[in-house]
């Protein structure tokens, strides 16, 4: 049964390619979705919006929870879900990008009853989603692209950040790490700015992008020295699928310059909370102590994704 | 033999021989035969009323690609050339990055074929430096010049090693060509596909640095120094690149350098919405690097403006942005998009015409780029007051990939003359008109 309500919000543009050209009420809109959805959880209430509507998740780039949190999302909403993947498809036989999303995109057409369904799409190139999006019927959900944006995770942050810190407004958030290759960072630094917190990034000189500045966040060149005034410390993920190694000399010495161990999480202030987008290199940005302590708030984050992606996939889809 | 042709009423702009002023312009036997303050009268003379027109030595693109042999559905001689005289080009140099590349004598003999075959502007070739452009090994540069060749280059890839790259001046300048070098540092620019800046950090795409290029121009301007070769600086972009060439012919090294209109005129913000024909190798870079080239091309510090034409098929650009090819279009726009500057008072149009003619022609020592009396009857007549809008579906060549399309210009060649004949008029070539 579907039960789409006539007060759901709807974002100004049908797809969601990034954070980055949002209002600040879209991303307030769909935090609060996702926190009715996430009491719905809670008490048991079902509503789905999405019956009678296809979801495609087209991963052409490996991913877990994205995906899994994604499926269960667009599931529980009652929608059904084509689970495509690169390998064994026509992509292998040299078919494009487009082609490939334009046959799907044709497919759910036939399929589809009530209005366009969503393609849910990670990518290892950036802009994909935005290329995709000016050519299918479907919204286009962007969940992960190359070195751009991960729109998701960075509601799902924010969604964390609030439940534990209330209002974002003059909070102040570093983002540690890659920031060079994190298209989690790029997506953060667009959201939290939007919900008024102040962002600083700082990391490895070598993986700070040029004029990160202007995306409108503080950089620091050493994060020590700003650490007790943080009330949240995003932790990155070391991608050594990347060639870090070019990058950085070694694992032991990301750890003992950028790594976050006992000592260090110590300086923080009482409250301020440390988060990672997963999946976390123990040891190596966070020390395991520091993953499974108290101020850790890396599993909300993996089951506040829920939530937070049911209330996206209701919103375009 | 064909009738003289005799040019009335126009605007007569030869920087080489510093005329700027009313003048009437016999052409014959392929040659010209008289430049004329007076009004002339040939009774036997074709004639073309150039009353309120530019009149120009026929124009000079030191650096377009062609496709042919090997990549047909971007472009041909044939298409490339009827592009080029409807843009005002009546030679043009095409660079050896075909498949086969143009490394051997055989090529560049196909490729002169070809072009006489197309009969429309003067195709030169530029012959490889090192065999399949690899980078590797030399290519038989003498077997290459003897066969026709202008210049070496591996243009679309730099020579990486210095010591090979040494070598090949050495050996250029015994041969009397200029190397024409692509300047990039391959390590720095690594998997980059765009300038490095704070649109590239917002858009996620892979950044590369000016060093990339600053870097090679460097390297290749001391290379030149020692070894005497004539080094001639393909599509610059960096205003650090322009300070380091300044110096360099201060000092009397044997440089000379082109610069394309597109970053002459764009910054990379052209890029956003992922915008593949805003994607070219250099990138485009930000607005101090187009005030510097500007500024080095207003000054003479930069030679010549080549369109560095790199025709490319849809599917090579409607793809993911890191995958799309390099490069767009620009015979067709070249002119108009120059004359910008014009109208802007960046440059004065004699020395727009100057880096049209005798800036390149001097830069490789061809014939033309001059309308002396005796000179290669090779004239380009332009509209200084036409208005018009670029758009690609209009385009002579095969290809469509432009970051101008819809562009509102003001500027727009009317006549083309090649060896006296005239090739292209208002809209159509003379194979049309026929």
């Amino acid at each position: 049964m579907s039960d789409r309500r006539a007060d759901t919000p709807s974002l100004a543009s049908r797809h969601l390619l990034g954070i980055e050209g949002l209002q600040r009420s879209e991303v307030e809109a769909i935090l609060a979705l996702a926190r009715q959805y996430k009491q719905g959880l809670k008490d048991g209430i079902q509503r789905t919006p999405l019956a009678g509507k296809f979801v495609a998740l087209l991963f052409f780039e490996d991913s877990t929870r994205t995906r899994s949190s994604f499926e269960i999302a667009a599931k529980s909403l009652g929608a059904k879900v084509l689970n495509w993947s690169p390998t064994g498809s026509s992509l292998s036989k040299g078919e494009t990008l487009l082609d490939t999303v334009k046959n799907i995109d044709a497919t759910l057409r036939n399929m589809d009853s009530g209005g366009p369904s969503a393609l849910v799409i990670r990518h290892r190139s950036s802009g994909a989603p935005t290329l995709v999006s000016r050519q299918v019927h479907c919204s286009v959900i962007n969940a992960g692209d190359g070195i751009h944006e991960h729109p998701s995770q960075a509601l799902l942050d924010a969604f964390t950040l609030q439940e534990r810190l209330g209002s974002l407004n003059g909070k102040r958030v570093m983002i540690l790490g890659d920031i060079l290759h994190s298209r989690v960072a790029r997506s953060n630094v667009h959201c939290l700015r939007l919900l008024g917190a102040k962002v600083i990034v700082s990391g490895p000189p070598t993986l700070m992008p040029a004029g990160i500045e202007s995306l409108g966040c503080e950089w620091a060149p050493d994060f020590r020295e700003v650490l007790g005034s943080l009330d949240a410390l995003m932790t990155l993920r070391v991608q050594r699928e990347r060639q870090t190694d070019s990058f950085v000399p070694s694992m032991r010495e990301y750890a003992a310059r950028w790594g976050i161990g006992r000592a260090v999480s110590d300086q923080l202030k009482p409250g301020a909370v440390i988060l990672h987008p997963g999946p976390v290199n123990r040891e190596v940005e966070l020390a395991s102590e520091v993953v499974d302590g108290d101020r850790s708030v890396i599993l909300e984050q993996v089951s506040n994704g829920l939530p937070v992606r049911m209330a996206i996939l209701e919103m375009c889809a | 033999m064909s009738p003289p042709i005799l040019i009335r009423g126009g605007w007569l702009i030869d920087p080489a021989h510093r005329i700027n002023g009313r003048r009437d312009l016999l052409l014959n036997d392929g040659v010209v035969s008289d430049v004329s303050e007076r009004a002339l009268s040939v009774p036997n003379a074709q004639a073309i009323d150039a009353t309120g027109l530019w009149v120009m030595p026929g124009l000079i693109d030191l650096h377009v690609h062609l496709r042919e042999p090997g990549q047909e559905r971007k472009e041909t001689i044939a298409s490339g050339s009827r592009a080029a005289v409807s843009g005002g080009f009546t030679t043009v140099v095409a660079m050896p990055n075909t498949e086969p590349a143009n490394d051997s004598p055989l090529v560049t003999g196909f490729i002169r074929r070809r072009s006489e075959q197309a009969n429309l502007c003067r195709v030169l070739c530029a012959g490889a430096i090192t065999k399949g452009l690899k980078g590797e090994e030399l290519a038989e540069m003498g077997a290459l010049v003897a066969a026709g060749c202008v210049c070496v280059t591996d243009d679309g890839r730099p020579v990486m090693s210095a010591g090979l790259m040494r070598h090949a001046m050495q050996y250029a300048r015994d041969l009397g060509v200029p190397v024409m070098a692509h300047e990039e540092d391959l390590t720095l620019s690594a998997d980059g596909c765009m300038n490095e800046g704070a649109t590239a950090t917002r858009l996620g795409l892979p950044p590369i640095p000016r060093s990339a290029e600053v870097a090679m121009v460097a390297r290749d301007l001391v290379l030149a120094e020692e070894t005497g070769a004539r080094l001639h600086l393909a599509h610059l972009s960096c205003a650090q690149s322009v300070e380091l060439l300044r110096a360099a012919k201060k000092r009397g090294v044997g440089v000379t350098a082109e610069v394309t209109p597109h970053h002459l005129m764009l910054t990379d913000a052209a890029v956003l919405g992922y915008e593949t024909n805003a994607k070219m190798n250099p990138p485009l870079r930000e607005e101090a690097d187009v005030s510097a080239v500007r500024e080095a091309l207003s000054d003479g510090t930069i030679d010549a403006i080549a369109s560095d034409h790199a025709p490319h098929t849809r599917m090579d650009k409607q793809v993911e942005f890191d995958k799309a090819a390099n490069g767009i279009v620009g015979l067709e726009t070249s002119v108009a998009l120059a004359l910008e500057l014009v109208w802007k008072g960046v440059l004065s149009p004699p020395r727009l015409v100057e880096a049209f003619t005798v800036g390149p022609s001097r830069a490789f020592r061809l014939p033309g780029g001059q309308l002396g009396l005796g000179a290669p009857a090779d004239v380009t007549i332009v509209d200084p007051e036409a208005r018009w809008t670029i758009d690609a579906a209009a385009f002579f060549s095969l290809s469509r990939n432009t970051p101008f399309q819809g562009r509102s210009v003001k500027g727009r060649v009317t006549h083309t003359l090649v060896g006296g004949r005239l090739v292209f008029e208002r809209g159509k070539l003379e194979e049309q008109a026929r």
